[in-house]
C-alpha cells in the first residue's frame, strides 16, 4: 500500500477550494448575456387546467405548454410485470395534479423581474377533488391522478409465502401499524441549470447540479429529439445532491427549449420555497406489518402489506417504482427469515413526485423491521439485541441467498451486532434506568441493524444489467496523472478517493494526480453517482485503467532499463529492475517527447487508457451497519435528547477511511432529521404545510450528538481492493435505532409510537392519551 | 423568491426617517435589522413601495443607563445585549434571552425594536419587556408617546403602532439585588420560534411578582399580580404551587386549545416559577 493509496486517510484534494470559498456552484456562475427564469406553478393540487392568461405585453417573455409542443413528455417506465405508464409533461398541458406544477416559463434579465411576471399570469382552472393519502387513493371509486393508473397504483411488488401454516402454530404473534412521513430532501444547494446554444459547435450546453450528467444528456435528448452529441451536460461543484440530483425533472428541459430558439444563455436557480413545496419529495412509506416468532423470538413468518407515496408522477430516470420494489425486496432486512409475504403498491398521489433520497426505502424497510423486532422483544421480554442475534445471517453462511433472492456476497453481522451492543454498553444503560433521573426525564436504549445492498448494477428486481462505468487515465508528458470520469462528485470527495486508487496502482503521489468528473465532453459514459456505487464502479473502473496504465508503463520503463519486462515493478513514483530504476517523468518525456530513446516496438495505444468494471456480481454489494442510541425523553414536554450515538459499520476495503466517517457522521444527521424532526404534511385539498425551512425542521448542530463510528472491514470478494458502498448508509439506521430508544423510554407508561418523526407533538398526544386510555 | 420593486431610504437622522413615514399615500415600512421583514418581502408577503432603514441614526443605537432604568435604542442588536454590551437592570434576564434567539447570525443583526413591531407571538422581547414592566417610547412627526410593553401588541403581527410611527427606545426598569427571575421557553430544535414561553419575576423592594404566558398566536398573557397563579405570595417550591385550573382558565380567554400547547404553556411557566423560587 503506498502512503496515499487505498486505506490512507489522505487529506481531501478539493477542500482547499471549498474551504477558501472558490467553489462553483450554479449560482456561481455567469455568462455575457444569461437571463433568468422564473416559472408560473400551480396554486392547487388536482384541477383542469383552462387557460393561462398573458397580458398582451408579456407574450414575447412568456411560454406555455403550447410553445414547447415540439418537445415529449418525460416518460419514466419500469420494467417490472404489470407497471402501468404515465406521463409527466414538462409544462402542464391540461391536468394539473400537484401544487407547484410548472405551468408557465417566464424569463427576463433579473430573476425578480422574472417573478413580477410571473405575478401576472393569471390560470383558468377546474379544481378536483385531490388524492391526499395513499390508503385512501387506493380504495375503489376514489377519483384518478392519471387516467392510465388504474385503482391510482403505478405497480404492485409482492412476494408470496404460505403465512397461514405459519400463523396456525406460531407462539407469538405481534402486529404493528406503521408510517413514516413525507421528507423534503434538503440540499444546501437548491436545483438549478444553465441551458446555452453554442452555434460554434452546434451544440446546447447545460451547466447543471446533477449527479449524473451522462444520464441527463440521453434524457434531454430523448425528449428534445436531438442527437446526443449536440448535447453537453456540465456538472460544476454540485452543493450536496442525496437523490434530489439524480433526476431529469421539467425545469431544465424547458430551459434547454428556450435556449434553443434564443441567442442568451438563460438560468433557473431553484429557490427553498420552490424546493419544498413542489420538487424534492421523498420517504412517505406505511406499513401493516405481523410477524410470527417463536419463544426465543426466532421470526418463523412475516407478513406485510406495505405502501409508498409515490405522488403526482413517475420520476425521470428511476421510475414510480423504484421504492416499492425496494420495499419488498429488502423488508427481511439482515435477517434469515424462513417465510416471508409483502405486497408492496407504489400510490399516485396529488402530491410532488417521490424522488429517491439517500437510502431510498432502506430508511423505511429497517425502520419497520426494527420496530417490529422490538415489538417481539418486549413482547417476550427479551433484549431487543437478544431478539437480533437469534434472526441474523450468520457469517458462516456466505454467501447467502435470502428469502427475496438477494445475495448477500460476505460480511459478519453478528459481530456488527455486539461491538454495537459493547460499545453503547447495554447493561450500564439497563443499570441507570433502573435507578432513573433526577431530572424526570426517561432513559431508552435503542438499536438497528441493516444490510444495504449497495452499488447494484441491474433493475430493481434483479433480473437485468441495467449498467456499466467507465473512466479514463492518462500519463501526461509531465509524467501527471489525469484521471476523468463521468460520475460526479457530490461532496463526497470523489476527487481525493478516485486519486487514491490511481496512486494505489501506479504508486504515485496523489498531489500529482489530477481527477476531472461532470462534464459529458471529457468524460467515458457513467451511470452517475447514486446507490452508494461511485467506489465500487467508478472506483473500479479507474483501478481497471489505471492497471492498464501501469502495464504500459512498465513496458516502457523495461525497454528504457533494458531489461525484461517480468523482472520490473511499478512503485513509488517510477518503474524498478533488478540493475537500477526509471522515473515516471521520464518515462512520459520519453514516450511523448523523445520517442527516439525507445524501441521502434512499443505500443502505440499510448498512454492513456479507458477502463471499464463491472463488479463479478452485480446484484449487489452488501454493507452493514448496526445503529446504536441513547435517548432521554422530557415527558412533560415531550423533548428527545440524543445522549449518545454509535455507528458500527461494515463497508469492506475502505479507500480513505476519513472520508467514510465523514459519510457516516453525514448520513446519520439526515437520519435524525427522518426520525426526530422533518415531516411535510398536505392539508385534505393536497396543500403543503411548509414553505420555509422555519416550518420543515431540518436537525442543526445542537441537535446531532458526537456519533462515534467503528469499522469492521469485510472485503467483498466482487469488487476490486474489496470495497463496499458506504454513501447511503449512515441516513438508513437513524430513524429505526432512536424511535426504537424512544419507545424504550416511554415503556415504562406502556406508551408506544409507530411513526417518525416522532416530535414532541406525537409524544405528548400518546401519553395523554394512554392516560386517559388508563383512567 | 424575490422582492417586488421598492424604493429604499437610509435617513441619518430621527427627524427626517419619521417625514418619510409621515410622507401621505406611500406605503412605506420601517427597516432595521431586516431578520424578519427581509424573508417576507423575498416572499412577497409585504410589498411596501418604500423602506425606511433606521439603522444610521444614531439616537437609536444609543443606550443610557438610569438610577431606575436602562433606555435601549430601538436597533440594538440581539446580540449586543447578549455580549454584555449594554448595561443590564435585569440581572441577568435579558442576555440569557437574547442568547437564545434564533442563530447567532441572525442575533448579529436583528434588534431590539424591530423585533418588537414586528410582534411575531412566538418571539422573545413581546413577551420579555412585559415581564419586566418596560415601557416602550415611540416617536412620529406628531411627537413621542409612551406606551407600556405588554400594551403594545394587538394580536398576531399587529401592534398600536400607528403607520408614521416607530419605536425610538424601550425604558427597561431594574431590578433590585433581591429580585428572582425564571424565564423558560420550549421549541422543538435551537434557533426556532418559540412553541411555549413562560416567565416570572419576583422584586421586594417595590413588591413586584408578575408573570408572563408567551407564544400562543396572539399577544402574550401578562399577569400583573401572579399570586393569583400561585395561591399566594412568592415563595419556595413555587412550581409545586402552580394553580394549574387558573393557568388554563387564563389559557381558555385567549382560545388557546391545542392539547400540546396547553401542555407546554404550563409546564414553561412551572418551570420558570422552580428557576425563579430556586435561584
Amino acid at each position: 500500500m503506498s502512503k496515499s493509496g487505498v486505506g490512507a486517510r489522505a487529506k481531501r484534494k478539493e477542500d482547499e477550494r471549498f474551504l477558501y470559498g472558490r467553489g462553483q456552484y450554479i449560482g456561481d456562475l455567469r455568462f455575457p448575456r444569461m437571463r433568468e427564469v422564473a416559472f408560473v406553478r400551480s396554486p392547487v393540487a388536482h384541477a383542469r387546467l383552462k387557460d393561462v392568461v398573458i397580458p398582451g405585453h408579456l407574450r414575447s417573455s412568456v411560454f406555455t405548454a403550447r410553445d414547447i409542443a415540439g418537445v415529449l413528455p418525460l416518460k419514466a417506465v419500469s420494467p417490472l410485470p404489470g407497471f402501468q405508464v404515465s406521463e409527466q409533461p414538462p409544462l402542464v398541458t391540461d391536468k394539473i395534479r400537484q401544487v407547484g406544477e410548472l405551468i408557465a416559463m417566464c424569463v427576463a434579465d433579473t430573476r425578480a423581474e422574472a417573478e413580477d411576471i410571473a405575478a401576472q399570469i393569471s390560470l383558468e382552472y377546474d379544481e378536483l377533488p385531490a388524492v391526499v393519502d395513499m390508503l385512501d387513493a387506493q380504495k375503489p371509486g376514489c377519483v384518478l391522478v392519471h387516467d392510465t393508473v388504474k385503482g391510482n397504483v403505478y405497480v404492485n411488488v409482492a412476494f408470496d409465502g404460505d403465512i397461514e401454516s405459519v400463523a396456525k402454530t406460531a407462539p407469538v404473534k405481534v402486529t404493528r401499524e406503521l408510517r413514516t412521513a413525507r421528507q423534503v430532501m434538503s440540499p444546501i444547494e437548491c436545483r438549478g441549470f444553465i441551458a446555452q446554444w453554442d452555434s460554434r459547435v452546434n451544440q446546447l450546453i447545460l451547466h447543471g447540479a446533477t449527479q449524473f450528467p451522462h444520464v441527463v444528456r440521453t434524457g434531454l435528448s430523448l425528449v428534445l429529439q436531438i442527437p446526443e452529441i449536440q448535447i453537453r451536460v456540465i456538472s460544476p461543484d454540485v452543493g450536496g445532491g442525496f437523490g434530489y440530483k439524480a433526476i431529469l425533472a421539467g425545469e431544465e428541459v424547458c430551459l434547454c427549449w428556450l435556449a434553443m430558439r434564443v441567442d442568451y444563455p438563460v438560468r433557473w436557480l431553484e429557490d427553498r420555497r420552490e424546493m419544498l413545496v413542489a420538487n424534492a419529495n421523498c420517504r412517505e412509506h406505511y406499513y401493516n406489518i405481523t410477524a410470527y416468532a417463536d419463544n426465543s423470538g426466532k421470526i418463523l413468518g412475516f407478513d406485510a402489506k406495505a405502501a409508498v407515496d409515490t405522488g403526482a408522477y413517475s420520476a425521470y430516470p428511476f421510475s414510480a417504482a423504484i421504492e416499492a420494489s425496494q420495499v419488498s425486496a429488502i423488508l427481511p432486512g439482515p435477517y434469515s427469515i424462513p417465510v416471508y409475504r409483502c405486497n408492496t403498491a407504489a400510490v399516485a398521489t396529488n402530491k410532488a413526485p417521490q424522488l429517491p433520497y439517500r437510502g431510498v426505502a432502506r430508511p423505511g424497510v429497517c425502520y419497520a423491521m426494527e420496530l417490529v423486532v422490538d415489538a417481539i422483544a418486549r413482547e417476550i421480554g427479551k433484549e431487543p439485541h437478544e431478539v437480533r442475534a437469534v434472526n441474523l445471517v450468520r457469517p458462516e453462511q456466505m454467501p447467502y441467498d435470502n428469502i427475496t433472492d438477494k445475495h448477500f456476497d460476505s460480511g459478519d453481522y453478528p459481530q456488527l451486532l455486539r461491538m454495537a451492543v459493547e460499545a453503547i454498553d447495554v447493561n450500564a444503560v439497563r443499570a441507570r434506568q433502573q435507578r432513573g433521573e433526577k431530572d424526570g426525564r426517561l432513559i431508552g436504549l435503542g438499536m438497528s441493524i441493516f444490510s444495504e445492498q449497495t452499488g447494484h448494477g441491474t433493475t430493481a428486481d434483479g433480473k437485468r444489467r441495467v449498467l456499466y462505468e467507465q473512466a479514463f487515465a492518462r500519463l501526461t508528458p509531465d509524467g501527471r496523472l489525469d484521471i476523468r470520469a463521468g460520475i460526479q462528485s457530490i461532496g463526497q470527495g470523489l476527487e481525493t478517493t478516485l486519486a487514491q486508487i490511481g496512486s494505489e496502482c501506479l504508486g504515485m503521489d496523489i498531489e500529482d494526480i489530477h481527477v476531472k468528473l461532470g462534464d459529458t465532453e471529457i468524460s467515458p459514459y457513467s451511470s452517475g453517482a447514486w446507490g452508494s456505487r461511485g467506489m465500487i464502479w467508478a472506483g473500479g473502473a479507474t483501478a481497471r485503467a489505471c492497471q492498464e496504465l501501469a502495464d504500459r508503463v512498465a513496458r516502457i520503463g523495461a525497454a528504457l532499463l533494458q531489461t525484461d519486462l517480468k523482472s520490473v515493478v511499478v512503485r513509488d513514483n517510477g518503474v524498478y529492475g533488478p540493475n537500477g530504476n526509471v522515473s515516471l517523468r521520464d518515462i512520459a518525456r520519453a514516450y511523448y517527447l523523445a520517442p527516439s530513446e525507445l524501441p521502434g516496438d512499443i505500443d502505440p495505444h499510448g498512454l492513456e487508457v479507458t477502463g471499464g468494471f463491472t463488479p463479478t456480481r452485480i446484484t449487489g454489494i452488501h454493507t452493514g451497519a448496526a445503529h446504536a442510541t441513547i435517548v432521554a425523553v422530557d415527558p412533560e414536554t415531550g423533548g428527545v435528547e440524543i445522549l449518545d450515538y454509535v455507528v458500527v459499520e461494515d463497508a469492506g476495503t475502505l479507500v480513505n477511511p476519513m472520508i467514510v466517517d465523514g459519510q457516516i457522521f453525514g448520513g446519520t444527521a439526515q437520519g435524525i432529521g427522518s426520525a426526530l424532526f422533518e415531516e411535510m404534511a398536505f392539508d385534505k385539498q393536497g396543500q403543503p404545510l411548509a414553505s420555509t425551512l422555519a416550518d420543515y425542521l431540518l436537525p442543526g448542530c445542537p441537535d446531532v450528538p458526537n456519533i462515534r463510528v467503528f469499522h469492521m472491514q469485510t472485503p467483498s470478494p466482487y469488487t476490486e481492493f474489496g470495497i463496499k458502498g458506504v454513501g447511503e448508509g449512515g441516513a438508513i439506521g437513524p430513524g429505526a435505532a432512536i424511535a426504537n430508544a424512544i419507545n424504550d423510554a416511554l415503556k415504562s407508561l406502556g406508551v408506544e409510537i409507530c411513526e417518525i418523526p416522532v416530535t414532541p407533538r406525537r409524544i405528548l398526544h400518546a401519553l395523554s392519551t394512554q392516560v386517559r386510555r388508563r383512567a | 423568491m424575490k422582492p417586488a420593486v421598492f424604493d429604499y431610504v437610509r435617513p441619518a437622522t430621527l427627524d427626517e426617517a419619521t417625514r418619510l413615514l409621515g410622507e401621505k399615500g406611500v406605503f412605506s415600512k420601517v427597516v432595521a435589522g431586516s431578520q424578519s421583514l427581509g424573508p417576507m418581502l423575498n416572499l412577497r408577503l409585504a410589498q411596501p413601495e418604500l423602506l425606511v432603514d433606521i439603522t444610521s441614526i444614531p439616537v437609536l443605537t444609543a443606550v443610557s443607563e438610569q438610577r431606575d432604568y436602562v433606555d435601549i435604542g430601538a436597533c440594538v442588536s440581539h446580540a449586543d445585549v447578549e455580549d454584555g454590551r449594554i448595561p443590564d437592570g435585569s440581572r441577568g434576564l435579558l442576555a440569557l434571552v437574547a442568547s437564545r434567539i434564533a442563530y447567532r447570525a441572525v442575533r448579529n443583526r436583528g434588534t431590539l425594536g424591530g423585533s418588537l413591531a414586528h410582534a411575531d407571538p412566538a418571539a422573545d422581547w413581546i413577551s420579555v419587556f412585559p415581564l419586566l414592566g418596560a415601557d416602550v417610547i415611540v416617536q412620529s412627526r406628531r411627537g413621542t408617546r409612551t406606551v407600556a410593553a405588554e400594551n403594545i401588541m394587538v394580536s398576531s403581527f399587529i401592534t398600536v403602532l400607528q403607520p408614521d410611527e416607530l419605536i425610538r427606545t424601550i425604558r427597561v426598569p431594574k431590578i433590585s439585588a433581591r429580585a428572582r427571575w425564571g424565564f423558560c421557553k420550549f421549541n422543538q430544535k435551537a434557533g426556532e420560534f418559540a412553541h411555549a414561553i413562560g416567565g416570572v419575576l419576583h422584586d421586594p423592594e417595590n413588591d413586584r411578582f408578575r408573570a408572563v404566558i408567551g407564544a400562543i398566536e396572539t399577544a402574550p398573557i401578562v399577569v400583573a399580580d401572579a399570586a393569583s397563579l400561585f395561591g399566594g405570595r412568592f415563595g419556595p417550591n413555587l412550581d409545586a404551587r402552580l394553580d394549574k385550573r387558573a393557568v388554563l382558565a387564563l389559557l381558555d380567554e385567549k382560545n388557546v386549545r391545542d392539547e400540546y400547547n396547553r401542555q407546554l404553556l404550563l409546564v414553561a411557566l412551572k418551570r420558570a416559577a422552580k428557576q425563579a423560587s430556586e435561584s
